[in-house]
């Protein structure tokens, strides 16, 4: 049986104090607990984004009787299929903010949560192949330094000694011009963020539900009243949905509409080597972008596949794409095996920006449209989504991401900036 | 890896092809008469199926020529193909 005490604080002591034991009595990290009839307030998704959200539910509004709902296990979709990047970039202010927000809590989150989530701020390097893309990039740098968010220009002599890998030769078929760096930006470990969020959200006393489906909403006159799951029916007043490739899903059983499509988005991952990259380096231009993991494999992560599909998996051209641009970029590589392949089922907006709303169902509120980038938010995405949820408005920060712009017109554009580099 | 039935060149590669997304959406006939609500829903909001999907897709690299199919978004698999301005086929259940 697990201990209650969930929460005992990790430390370099417990650590010797449970290594003495043989590490066989480390407490479970959260509960799993039945569902209780109802909640103040119920999570849909306990993946990074929803996970965060019951935590800051918990801690800054003092909402503590929350439940995730989860109908796989916590952390295993898109939060365990991206490739970990963490970066604020974005062209639009609004954008820049929203992501800088999340970029701020990146780098306290290790502490806040008492769990490493390995955070480590390597440098993100955004590539130009042509006059053009310099000086659109240009253009974002401008932006980004007039939204307070670092951003710089860097020479290719600059790029050689940021990372000695990467194919310089002015005579390849898209020569490397030059390149945006945000220092800032860097890698995260996706699980960990998970766990971390889910064992201080449970410390706090959300119950984590996993293995349990959403099958339908129970609504009367135009009001959320509770959630009907595969664990039977579940009251609460509000209801959050964080589903990512499933919003849609989830949206036509309240009987709405949202303006997504879900996309298989790939990944692969190369053998372990020796560490050889020190940084992250993205090109839109030829498509694929590439950092190496704590254990040496090199991260390496492809475009949406153009179809809509909930398969978690892709096709194969998109692949070989990938491979061929980071194989011309990164020579080194060419002899390298790849150990695994998947895709994660990312809902894509017309905008490529976010959506955290409330929806026209009192109570049901949905925080979705993250697409291909949405492991970077996780932090603050949580963190708007947990104050749009207590006090029934968004805060300012997400009040552009309002389903609302969809027929106001003032969408959000962030395709150069999100493209599908991430 | 998709196998595309083009109803004008046959089976090719999906790297042929480029999908257009849903299908059987129809443009209001009396535009000037829409208001904000209407033309967001018009314009921006997808059913995004998950299972058969209608969908458009254009023989990019080869005729040219824009058709509609009904696939499976969960299995990937291609149930029909057939012209635009055709009924949807009968599917199998």
């Amino acid at each position: 049986m697990w201990q209650t005490e969930g929460m005992a604080k990790y430390s370099i002591f417990a650590l010797g104090r449970n290594a003495l034991q043989r590490h066989r009595h480390w407490p479970r990290a959260w509960r799993s607990p039945a569902p209780r009839p109802s909640y103040d307030a119920i999570i849909v998704g306990g993946g990074g984004h929803g996970l965060a959200t019951a935590y800051y539910l918990a801690k800054q509004h003092g909402m503590n009787n929350v439940a995730v709902l989860e109908k796989g296990w916590i952390g295993g979709g898109n939060t365990g299929r991206n490739t970990t990047i963490v970066r604020s970039n974005y062209l639009n202010p609004e954008s820049a903010a929203i992501y800088d927000h999340a970029l701020n809590l990146w780098e306290g989150l290790s502490q806040e949560l008492n769990f490493n989530v390995m955070y480590s701020p390597r440098g993100v390097i955004n590539l130009a192949h042509d006059h053009h893309e310099a000086r659109e990039l240009h253009r974002r740098i401008y932006a980004n330094q007039l939204a307070g968010v670092d951003a710089e220009w860097v020479t290719p002599a600059q790029l050689s000694e940021l990372c000695p890998i990467l194919n310089l030769d002015p005579n390849m078929r898209y020569p490397i011009l030059g390149g945006t760096l945000q220092r800032r930006g860097g890698v995260a470990r996706h699980d960990a963020v998970a766990w971390g969020y889910a064992r201080a959200a449970d410390g706090l006393g959300v119950d984590i539900i996993q293995n349990c489906q959403v099958t339908g909403f129970t609504m009367r006159q135009g009001r959320i009243e509770g959630v009907q799951t595969s664990q039977g029916d579940i009251g609460a007043a509000r209801v959050g949905v964080v589903a990512a490739g499933h919003s849609s899903v989830l949206a036509t059983m309240a009987g709405l509409r949202l303006p997504l499509e879900s996309h298989p988005l790939q990944a692969l991952v190369s053998e372990p080597v020796k560490p050889i990259m020190p940084t992250v380096v993205m090109s839109n231009k030829v498509h694929g972008y590439m950092s190496q993991s704590d254990k040496g494999e090199l991260v390496i992560g492809a475009g949406i596949d153009g179809y809509s599909s909930y398969a978690q998996r892709g096709s194969l051209p998109v692949i070989e794409e990938t491979i061929r641009a980071v194989v011309e970029l990164f020579p080194i590589t060419s002899r390298l095996k790849m150990m695994r392949q998947w895709a994660g089922i990312v809902d894509i907006c017309p905008d490529a920006s976010p959506i955290i709303s409330a929806t026209p169902v009192a109570g049901l509120y949905f925080n979705c449209g993250w697409g291909t980038g949405g492991f970077k938010a996780t932090p603050g995405s949580g963190h708007l989504f947990a104050h749009t949820l207590a006090k029934g408005e968004a805060h300012s920060l997400n009040a552009p991401f309002a389903l609302e712009r969809f027929y106001s017109g003032a969408l959000v554009a962030e395709h150069g900036a999100a493209a599908v580099a991430h | 890896m998709l196998l595309l039935q083009c109803p004008w060149c046959g089976d090719r590669s999906e790297e042929e092809f480029a999908c257009g997304g849903e299908g059987d959406i129809v443009r209001p006939l009396v535009p000037e008469e829409l208001d904000d609500r209407a033309w967001g829903d018009y314009v921006f909001m997808r059913r995004n199926e998950k299972g058969i999907h209608f969908e458009r897709w254009r023989h990019a690299h080869g005729c040219g020529r824009w058709f509609n199919v009904a696939r499976s978004t969960v299995t990937h698999e291609i149930l029909a193909s057939y012209q635009v301005g055709d009924d949807r086929p009968e599917l199998p259940e």
